[in-house]
Formats: C-alpha cells, sequence, structure tokens
C-alpha cells in the first residue's frame, strides 16, 4: 500500500454537541456581570479593586497551586475566574487586600484543589471562602461597620442585621421595588437583584444552571418566611423581604447551582433548593448570624451526596 | 454541514438529533465493482487453529460459502477468483479475524449449491447459505429451540444518524422483503411480523403485508431497546437480549435478501450502504461485500487527507478504522468521512458533575457517577451501583459532555472488560 494517507481513529462518537467548560465560565461570568457592575457603580473604586483582586488572585493561586502539584495547568478554562468574581461579589467593598487574597487562598486552595481541582470540590469553594472569613473577621465582613463611611441616598443599614437587632418594624419603609433594585447596602455583586435575577434567567435559558435549583430555593425560601412571618409579625420580615435582601438571589441563582456540589437528579433538586433556602431563613430568623445564607448552602453541599441517591430506575431494572 | 452540532442558541431543552430522512428524490444506488482483490474478515474464535495456508490458490465462485474454523462459521465468497492471502487481522475489542483475501478472475461463475435446493426453502437451507449474507441476518436466532422467536422485526429505520440505507431498502425492495417475510416465516415459528418504519411513512407501505410500527424521528428512538421498550411495551431487562424474550430484529436489507435468495437460488452478495461525504452530502451504493472502501470512496470521488476518520456507520454509533484498504462488511451500513478539523477531540478533562449526561440518558443512568468508577477502573461496582448493564450504547452522553470524556468508550470497555472476566471466570470454574 504505497499511497497510504494516515487516518485517525477513535472511538464512538464522532459528534459533540459543542459544549466547553470555558463556554460555561465565560456564561457565569457574563450574567454576573450587571449585579456586580452595578456594585461598582453604588460603591466606587473599592468595589472594583475588590473584584479586580478577587478574581485576579483566585486565577493566581489557582495557577500557583498547578504548578506546585505538577497538576495540568487549569486556569484557561475558568473556573477559577467564576470562583473568585462569585467570592468578590458577596465582600463588603472596603475589605482590605490582605483579606481578599486570604480568602481566594481558602476558596481555591482550600475548597477545591487539595479535593482534586475542577469538578471534585464537595463543597462550593465561594461560600467555603465567605464562610471562613466570616468566622475569622466578623467585624471586616459585617456590612453596616465596614460600610460605615459610605453616604447613601437611602437607610444605610444593613436590611438583615436591621430586621435581626429591631424586628421587622425596622425595615417598613423599606419598598420592595427599591430593593429589588439595588438601594440597599450589602455585598458588592448582591445587592441588585434585578441584575442577578437577569442573570439567573439567562443562566437558566443558557442550560448552564438548572431551573429546578432557584425554584426549590426561592420557595422554600419564601414558605419558611412566610411561616415565621405568620406566627410573628412583628419580630420575623415578610417573605418578600428576605427574597430581595442579603444573599438571597445570588444564592440561589450563582451559589447554590455550583455544578460539583449540587445534585442533578429532578427530586434531589427540588430537594437541595428548598433545604438549603429555608435553612437560610432559620439561620437569619433564629440563628447567630444576620446572613447565614452561606452556612446554608454548604450544609446543603454536604446532604448532597445523600440526595442524589434518589435516582429513577435505569432503564430495565426492577425492584 | 459541520460535524460538530453547535449547542442550540437556547440550551435548556435535549438535544434535537433526528434520524436523516431518506431524500424525496433518491437516485438509484451507484453499483461499485472492486478494482483489485477483495478481502472478507472471518471472525476467528480464540480457541482456533493456526490459519489453514493449504486453502491459498484454491478457487471460489461467487456465493461459495468458505469455513476456516470448523466451527461451523462461514463466510461468502463475493466474486469468482482464487483465494491469495490469508492472513491474520486484529480486530477491536480482542477479536481477531482471519483476513481473506480473493483476486477475482474474468470470469464469474456462481455457486449452484442453493439452486438445488431453493424451490424448497427450510431454515437449515437458511442458516447453511445465508447467515453471512447482507445485513448479517442472525439465522441461527430463529433456529434456536430454547429461545422460540415469536415475533420478527424488521428494521426499515437506521439506527444511527444521517444513514438512510435500510430506508430506502424498505422503500425500493417492497417485493423482496414480502417474499423473505413469507419465506421466514414458514420455515421458523415466527408468529408476528413487524415492521418499522419512520412515523410519518407509517401509510405508505400498503404493498408490505405486516403490522406497520412507526418509530419517532428523534436519535436514539430506533435502538432495539427502545423499540422494546417505547412501542411493543415490552421493557428489555438490563443485560438481556430480545430475542430471551422471542423478539428477532433483522435490517429490511437482511429480510429482502433473504427473499432475494430464495426466488432466485443465488446467494446475495452485494452491500447496501450510504456514503456520507465531508460535507454532509449522502449517496447510496451498493458494493460487494469485501470491496476496500478506498474503491467506494474512489467511485465517488471523495479525496481523503492525512489526518481524516472514516468511520464504517454514522457518526454516533460508527467504528473508525485505520486503513483505507478496510473492506466493506456485510453490516456495514454506511462509510462517513470526516475531516480532519471536524471530529472531536476528547480530553483528560474530569466531570464537573453538570449532570447533562444524566439528563439525556434513554437508559436513566447515573453517568455522572458511574464515570468516576469507570475511570477508576471499577467495572464490578459499576455494574452493581451503577446500572452500567442497562447502557444501550446511543452515546448521547460522550456527545453531550462539556468535559469531552469518551464515556461510551469507558463503557464498552468496562463491558468487554466484564465479559471476558465472567468468560475466565467460567472456564477455571
Amino acid at each position: 500500500m504505497p499511497d497510504q494517507k494516515k487516518l485517525v481513529v477513535s472511538f464512538a462518537p464522532f459528534w459533540h454537541n459543542g459544549s466547553r467548560i470555558t463556554d460555561r465560565s465565560r456564561q457565569i461570568i457574563l450574567a454576573g456581570l450587571p449585579a456586580a457592575l452595578y456594585g461598582v457603580y453604588r460603591f466606587g473604586i473599592p468595589a472594583l479593586g475588590v473584584l479586580a483582586l478577587a478574581v485576579s488572585s483566585a486565577v493566581l493561586w489557582e495557577l500557583a497551586f498547578t504548578r506546585v502539584a505538577k497538576r495540568p495547568v487549569s486556569v484557561g478554562d475558568g473556573t477559577a475566574a467564576v470562583i473568585g468574581l462569585l467570592f468578590g461579589m458577596m465582600l463588603p467593598a472596603t475589605l482590605p487586600w490582605w483579606a481578599v487574597i486570604t480568602g481566594t487562598f481558602l476558596a481555591i486552595v482550600v475548597a477545591r484543589q487539595i479535593y482534586g481541582g475542577v469538578g471534585a470540590n464537595p463543597f462550593n469553594p465561594a461560600a467555603v471562602a465567605v464562610a471562613i472569613l466570616m468566622l475569622a473577621w466578623k467585624e471586616r465582613m459585617d456590612f453596616d461597620t465596614a460600610l460605615v463611611n459610605y453616604a447613601f441616598d437611602f437607610p444605610a443599614a444593613f436590611p438583615l442585621a436591621a430586621v435581626k437587632a429591631f424586628g421587622s418594624g425596622a425595615v417598613k419603609d423599606l419598598s420592595f421595588a427599591d430593593l429589588f433594585l439595588g438601594r440597599q447596602v450589602g455585598g458588592i455583586g448582591t445587592i441588585c437583584g434585578a441584575g442577578l435575577f437577569a442573570g439567573g434567567v439567562y443562566l437558566i435559558l443558557k442550560g448552564v444552571i438548572r431551573w429546578e435549583i432557584p425554584v426549590s430555593f426561592l420557595a422554600g425560601m419564601a414558605v419558611t418566611a412566610g411561616i415565621f412571618h405568620a406566627t410573628d409579625p412583628a419580630r420575623f420580615a415578610s417573605p418578600a423581604f428576605h427574597l430581595l435582601t442579603g444573599f438571597s438571589l445570588f444564592g440561589a441563582f450563582f451559589l447554590a447551582t455550583e455544578d460539583s456540589s449540587s445534585p442533578v437528579n429532578f427530586i434531589p433538586m427540588l430537594i437541595y433548593g428548598a433545604v438549603v433556602g429555608s435553612i437560610a431563613v432559620l439561620i437569619r430568623n433564629i440563628g447567630v448570624f444576620a446572613e447565614g445564607l452561606v452556612f446554608a448552602v454548604l450544609v446543603g453541599n454536604l446532604i448532597q451526596p445523600l440526595l442524589d441517591k434518589i435516582r429513577p430506575k435505569a432503564l430495565g431494572k426492577v425492584g | 454541514m459541520r460535524m460538530t452540532k453547535s449547542k442550540p442558541l437556547w440550551g435548556m431543552g435535549r438535544p434535537r438529533l433526528e434520524y436523516t430522512q431518506l431524500p424525496a428524490r433518491t437516485d438509484r444506488p451507484e453499483s461499485i465493482r472492486p478494482t483489485g482483490p477483495v478481502t472478507l474478515l472471518h471472525l476467528r474464535p480464540a480457541e482456533a487453529k493456526a490459519i489453514p495456508a493449504a486453502k491459498i490458490g484454491e478457487t471460489v465462485k461467487t456465493g461459495q460459502k468458505l469455513s476456516l474454523c470448523g466451527n461451523g462459521d462461514y463466510i461468502t465468497s463475493p466474486v469468482t477468483g482464487a483465494i491469495a492471502a490469508l492472513t491474520p487481522f486484529p480486530g477491536s475489542f480482542g477479536r481477531s479475524y482471519t483476513a481473506v483475501t480473493i483476486a477475482p478472475a474474468p470470469q464469474e461463475v456462481f455457486d449452484d449449491a442453493l439452486q438445488a435446493v431453493h424451490q424448497t426453502p427450510s431454515l437449515a437451507a437458511a442458516v447453511d447459505f445465508l447467515a453471512a449474507g447482507p445485513g448479517l441476518p442472525g439465522l441461527h436466532r430463529l433456529a434456536d429451540t430454547e429461545r422460540p422467536i415469536k415475533t420478527l422485526v424488521v428494521c426499515g429505520v437506521d439506527q444511527d444518524l444521517l444513514v438512510f440505507t435500510q430506508q430506502y431498502v424498505l422503500s425500493a425492495r417492497g417485493h423482496d422483503i414480502q417474499n423473505g417475510i413469507r419465506i421466514l416465516k414458514q420455515i421458523s415459528g415466527i408468529e408476528e411480523v413487524v415492521i418499522l418504519t419512520r412515523k410519518e411513512a407509517v401509510q405508505g407501505f400498503g404493498h408490505i403485508v405486516g403490522r406497520m410500527v412507526g418509530v419517532d424521528q428523534r436519535y436514539p428512538s430506533a435502538l432495539p431497546p427502545l423499540v422494546m421498550a417505547g412501542l411493543f411495551g415490552r421493557v428489555l431487562p438490563a443485560g438481556r437480549t430480545c430475542e430471551e424474550l422471542g423478539f428477532c430484529f433483522m435490517s429490511a436489507e437482511a429480510v429482502a435478501s433473504i427473499g432475494a435468495a430464495f426466488s432466485t437460488g443465488r446467494v446475495p452478495v452485494n452491500k447496501l450502504l450510504t456514503v456520507i461525504y465531508k460535507d454532509g452530502f449522502a449517496r447510496l451504493a451498493e458494493a460487494p461485500i469485501g470491496t476496500p472502501i478506498s474503491d467506494v470512496l474512489k467511485h465517488f470521488g471523495v479525496g481523503i487527507a492525512e489526518g481524516d476518520r472514516i468511520v464504517i456507520g454514522g457518526p454516533m454509533r460508527g467504528t473508525a478504522v485505520f486503513s483505507l484498504e478496510h473492506p466493506v462488511q456485510p453490516d456495514t451500513e454506511a462509510l462517513l468521512v470526516l475531516d480532519a478539523e471536524a471530529a472531536v477531540q476528547v480530553s483528560e478533562y474530569p466531570c464537573i458533575n453538570c449532570g447533562e449526561c444524566v439528563r439525556v440518558c434513554p437508559a436513566r443512568m447515573q453517568i455522572n457517577l458511574l464515570v468516576r468508577y469507570l475511570e477508576a477502573g471499577k467495572y464490578e461496582e459499576a455494574e452493581e451501583a451503577y446500572d452500567l448493564d442497562a447502557c444501550i450504547e446511543c452515546g448521547l452522553c460522550s456527545y453531550v459532555c462539556v468535559s469531552k470524556i469518551p464515556i461510551l468508550q469507558y463503557i464498552t470497555l468496562a463491558k468487554h472488560e466484564l465479559a471476558r472476566m465472567r468468560r475466565t471466570e467460567s472456564l477455571n470454574a
């Protein structure tokens, strides 16, 4: 066979739908940008600094760790940048640089790489980092303390902390429209409900995240908050208030939906979302933290392997 | 047409992969003659002795049986000529073949062994002469008394995308199919005949007697386990075969060949196949089994460049071959030429647990978890806990995998390894 051309051999299928991890990361970043940019508009250059440092340090930690551990370099897939951005969006705009860098170290190295890197993290890395920072530097992560030097044209108190301290009467003047449009105190990228909602719907339509988790998350949150509100309206805020403040919409669309730490089957996704949403309200209403949503996400991550045991019978399997 | 289908702009739904419909105006299949020697692949059982070199030089007639292993298996010579070479040929998954090369003689002489018995069709004669025919009818299944076949399913639909071979046979060879069904009913215990066709085409085949059943056009509805579950309401228990439930799937071409063989007394040796060019354009070709695929491609003027892929079968379930001299085989439904740039590259990325595979799997398997076991080589656990044996091998999991993990390859390998282990165990028991 003198003029034999060299053919390439591979296994079926020979087609692929073209989806790539890099694309998913790009979509998530794109979806997060409206809320993040609103935060920059609201909190100014310090917020931009925190976001930029969070993204860049996350990427550098990823690069450094994969080099040291002699793993394939994976920064190109964008997942580290996504973690950095989501982490930065939950921070107060005035968080010092060293805390940001420590946080991305916790997210990338501690919460992700030591478990094996992309796809292997049992917990949402950004939530782990924020949770540890909240425990380690309570004041730095407290929105009222951190943003004390800002002058806003709306009530300058973190709404959830106000409710926790003074009951629902303290926030009765806040309009839901204001909260939804981001006229409230909170994390850089978590205050603009409209932006988060738009980004979340975009991700659902793009097939990057599944509608089951955010919907059951928000439903679980609303039902639990509703029960509390019905029992003691003076002490506990209304469901709509809970849905529009703190990390609620951010958690529903960006934290709870993280691939590796959330379930994939239909019923488990519904249970997972509902559990995370209701635990978040439990922590807010009767827990220590004014906003403990990241802990609720971590609890959800913890039960995810158990939840995914609820699965349909495979074709041709009985009993 | 691009061979890597992009995700739709909005990607919520499951992928819409639809079977290709037989074009409304289809040219008659191009008849292709081999320009040189033909090669037949004869499966060698593991316990087979050395290749009987003495056979080299023997002359064979068109349609004559050739058996080298002495276990009843045979191949059918598609040409008249002399055996030029017998060489070992390694197949995939540990199979080994003997490649029988036959140099055609100028004068074609038909073997007359079937001629003597074709007036009185019998299962013995069918098994004896037609088992290696186009479409590999698997006639031994009808002769199995332990698992009697009650229902014959004639597949007038193709199992992979882009292919329309069987659809053409169903539309063009109704008379032969009719004869084939009549003969098969006559010689075996078949009670019911079901003919699978495209859903929209159910009404269009008044000339064939049998129960027409429409198959959904969405891939992979035409695969036998899904046909069993979806159209016959008989869910195939994982790891079992359709034959164990009394069903026998046979391609329209195989049935037509049986019909033609008994009415003419000649063993059919030509295989119909869809040839799909790099741009997705497809033509039908009819070539003697054993024709090198280079002859088929040359006939259509398809140029092959370094690094291209030649796939026997369709894009979802086909097999890539490493040589242009690979022959057309009795079960070659299609020949797909893929440009080097268009073919999918797999990656070594880990699973990110996005769950696309779980949602797309027609067998409802937990592929996200299964793949972790398969990557670690833990095949027995994979079967016990994560339903490895339920897989129907449609390839959709690999098609949607964001990490481009070769999931179907892992699954196929695992099944092969488990079968090998069980064989060894039962030999040593």
